[in-house]
């Protein structure tokens, strides 16, 4: 039979939750004050693939003509997701939640097995917990980008007065270039984060929204009735 | 959060922004002010090797020519009568020549070498007491453009009244004859061609801080 299983904890689903908006409104202002100076490219030589990013993206997202307001809005919601993250890296730490989430040795290993099985290949998954492997070193990754956006972010906001933070981080404008990959790391986790919930399937999902799970547990009890009948 | 979103939008405006959002500068400003600012963190200095091309990126109040040999500097103490100065008072003042990166608060930055008098030595000199003064406002000479600037930041040891850039005398485009270098702050407070320094204790007004942007701008 199947039985509710608490999944994730009401703190962690409420930080997730409340990280969802907080996470896109920091993009979306951060891209109202890249639009000012958007100077990164992928490219070969004096040849460029991509640039980042064409005026068209930022006209149709509404992002461009907007620096001031775009800072104004960096500055105040950078309050709020900051909170919220610490709020989330200490509850973890205290709560011991960080076993079910922090790879341990053998997830660089295992998480191997799960890209391929995800991708197609005939390879068993390994056991797993809450979070298999390649879910507990993502989302400790993704953690750690949100530490490092806190700390590169600084470094852009403050750089006098924070001058070592800045000379640590290898000066003003890779600080900038920094801020401005770490927010495109987000930008594919949540892509690949997306497909891989809708994969998953609506329980997976509900559980991170009610925190249940349903599991099937061995019940002898309910054979043997079965049978009786 | 989206109903946050559109509330916000739908606030009143506090000079081009929602009044929130302006609040806000103003918490970080205190913030920044009372645990960050100090006149010992000094920004980096570079050699002159490092030295780029500064771009003229601002030409508000600059639309009419100046003519340098009738231009003098007002000066409005706190208290007490003003007075008009020439370049050459300011140039008698201890040379100050420093390399730094200049920042825009477009996020471009460019190192460039300005030298100059310290602003700091300059108030003593010629506005000795005006330092307890909460703000310093300038302007150019036809009022288009104005900054005003909290008291520590413009007695800071980096801030100053710049007549030579990168080894040559200020250019015109770039702020001839006299113009303000402070490297605590974006470009947009390093107001070019200054006709008119007064300290005073109420908020000066500010070109870019009344188009929405951080009155404090602080680096």
């Amino acid at each position: 039979m199947k039985v509710l299983e608490e999944k994730h904890k009401l703190a962690t689903r409420w930080f997730h939750w409340i990280n969802v908006p907080l996470l896109a409104l920091m993009i979306y202002s951060g891209a109202m004050i890249y639009w000012a100076y958007e100077p990164y490219r992928i490219g070969v030589g004096g040849v460029t693939l991509v640039h980042f990013f064409p005026d068209r993206f930022f006209t149709l997202t509404g992002t461009d003509q907007s620096l001031a307001l775009g800072m104004a809005f960096h500055f105040f919601f950078a309050w709020l997701f900051a909170i919220n993250g610490l709020a989330y890296v200490v509850y973890t730490l205290v709560s011991g939640e960080w076993r079910a989430l922090a790879p341990d040795g053998n997830s660089f290993r295992e998480a191997l097995q799960v890209a391929k099985h995800d991708a197609g290949f005939k390879v068993p998954l390994p056991p797993q917990g809450r979070y298999n492997a390649a879910q507990r070193i993502t989302y400790s990754a993704i953690v750690i980008m949100g530490g490092l956006s806190l700390v590169t972010g600084l470094a852009i906001y403050k750089p006098a007065q924070l001058h070592w933070l800045t000379a640590a981080l290898g000066g003003y404008q890779w600080a900038r270039w920094e801020h401005f990959w770490l927010t495109m790391g987000y930008v594919g986790f949540f892509v690949i984060h997306i497909a891989q919930v809708i994969r998953a399937g609506w329980a997976n999902f509900r559980a991170m929204v009610c925190g249940y799970d349903l599991a099937s547990v061995e019940d002898n009890v309910t054979t043997e009735v079965t049978h009786a009948d | 959060m989206a109903a946050g979103w559109f509330w916000l939008n739908a606030e009143p405006l506090d000079d081009e922004i929602p009044q929130t959002l302006r609040r806000a500068l103003v918490f970080n400003e205190r913030i920044a002010r009372a645990a960050l600012f100090s006149n010992g963190h000094l920004v980096k200095t570079f050699p002159v090797s490092a030295i780029g091309k500064l771009k003229v990126n601002g030409e508000f109040g600059m639309d009419d020519p100046v003519d340098e040999a009738a231009w003098n500097l007002e000066v409005a103490p706190l208290a007490g009568a003003g007075l008009k100065l020439t370049l050459a008072d300011v140039r008698a003042l201890p040379r100050c020549e420093q390399t730094i990166e200049f920042k825009c608060i477009e996020g471009w930055s460019t190192v460039t070498q300005f030298a100059g008098a310290r602003l700091s030595e300059f108030t003593a000199k010629f506005a000795r007491g005006s330092e307890k003064a909460a703000y310093v406002g300038m302007r150019t000479p036809d009022e288009q453009y104005y900054v005003g600037l909290d008291m520590p930041s413009a007695l800071h040891p980096q801030t100053l009244l710049a007549y030579e850039m990168n080894g040559q005398p200020l250019t015109d485009r770039h702020g001839a004859p006299l113009r303000l270098v402070i490297p605590v702050k974006y470009g947009i407070k390093n107001i070019k061609r200054i006709a008119r320094i007064e300290y005073t204790n109420e908020r000066p007004a500010d070109y870019w801080a009344e188009e929405g942007y951080d009155y404090y701008a602080g680096l």
